[in-house]
């Protein structure tokens, strides 16, 4: 089973590496982005015999003690 | 006073840190291991490093934060006993929970390494009494993740609270957006723990500690928690 979580920063928290990430795809030339966002994805493999809920509370955990701070980030847990 | 340094991997200004220790207590550091669950002995002066623990992998101080030694300190700090962190050690303390807030990417996106000055906002703290309130200090930062930030109200209880020790400035000590090095909020560049007893801050005070380095401007800060705790004894 595997799962993945996704951190991304709160609304209103100032981006900067996404703010130049958009400078740098303008430049490129690739049309139609109003704005960039930056995240990061963490894909986590769970034992095979893993239960879906168990697992769910675990990566939650996971994601509060460590994966994000909760400060400025917010997360979402997917076991797929 | 007794000073305890941590080490985590990754950390490169501990021993910096040790001889300005050395130099201003006459007393030599003892450097405590990341794996380790207490602090040596007598401990009255735990001190978090600058550097790069862990690669800043995850985001920085992150995992340091969670290493066992940090276990240790959090009692340490929730007895009263006097914890300093500095740049990276800024960056642990806030990721432990320690201190309120967080270290981001600096406003302009480039890594800052240079001589900056600094108004001590208040001297009777522990982490200032070697100053005097109002007075402006220059020493050198070097980081890229400085910029401090918190919701609006963690901000204004710190201010209501007098909790910025140290707050970027001009020569002449004005503060202001254009001396705000990194963009941080209230041009923050250190903070206190709620009962004062947990200072992290970005600029390295150790590295302004003898003639050769170009200023001393920094002793005060050790001057000042060798005389609180020569004091306390």
């Amino acid at each position: 089973m595997k799962a993945r979580v996704t951190v991304t920063l709160k609304n209103g928290i100032l981006d900067p590496q996404g703010k130049a990430i958009e400078g740098a795809l303008k430049s490129l030339g690739v049309a139609g982005i109003a704005s960039v966002r930056q995240g990061k994805v963490f894909d986590i493999e769970l034992a095979a015999d893993a239960d879906k809920a168990k697992a769910e509370a675990a990566l939650k955990d996971a994601a509060d003690k460590l994966l994000a701070n909760t400060v400025i980030e917010n997360y979402r847990v997917e076991v797929l | 006073m007794k000073s305890a340094v941590l080490v985590f991997p990754g950390i490169n200004r501990e021993r910096d840190m040790a001889r300005a220790l050395k130099l201003v207590s006459g007393q030599e550091a003892k450097m405590v291991w990341h794996a380790d669950t207490e602090l040596p002995k007598g401990t009255d002066l735990v001190v978090v490093p600058g550097g790069f623990s862990y690669g800043d992998y995850l985001r920085c101080g992150a995992i340091a934060a969670r290493a066992p030694v940090m276990d240790a300190v959090r009692k340490f700090a929730a007895g009263g006993g006097l914890v300093l962190g500095v740049c990276n050690g800024f960056q642990i303390l806030c990721e432990s929970g320690l201190l309120p807030g967080v270290l981001m990417r600096n406003a302009r996106l480039k890594f800052i390494c240079r001589d900056v000055h600094l108004r001590v906002e208040r001297a009777d703290s522990p982490f200032t009494r070697g100053y005097k309130a109002g007075q402006v200090i220059k020493v050198p930062v070097a980081h890229g993740e400085g910029n401090y930030e918190a919701d609006e109200e963690t901000v204004q209880r710190l201010e209501g609270d007098g909790r910025v020790l140290y707050r970027y400035c001009s020569p002449e000590g004005e503060i202001g957006e254009s001396h705000n090095i990194n963009g941080a909020a209230a041009s923050i560049a250190g903070i206190v723990s709620e009962r004062g007893n947990v200072l992290g801050m970005m600029p390295h005070p150790e590295n302004h500690v003898e003639p050769i380095m170009g200023s001393t401007d920094g002793r005060g800060l050790f001057e000042g928690l060798a005389a609180h705790l020569a004091k306390a004894a």
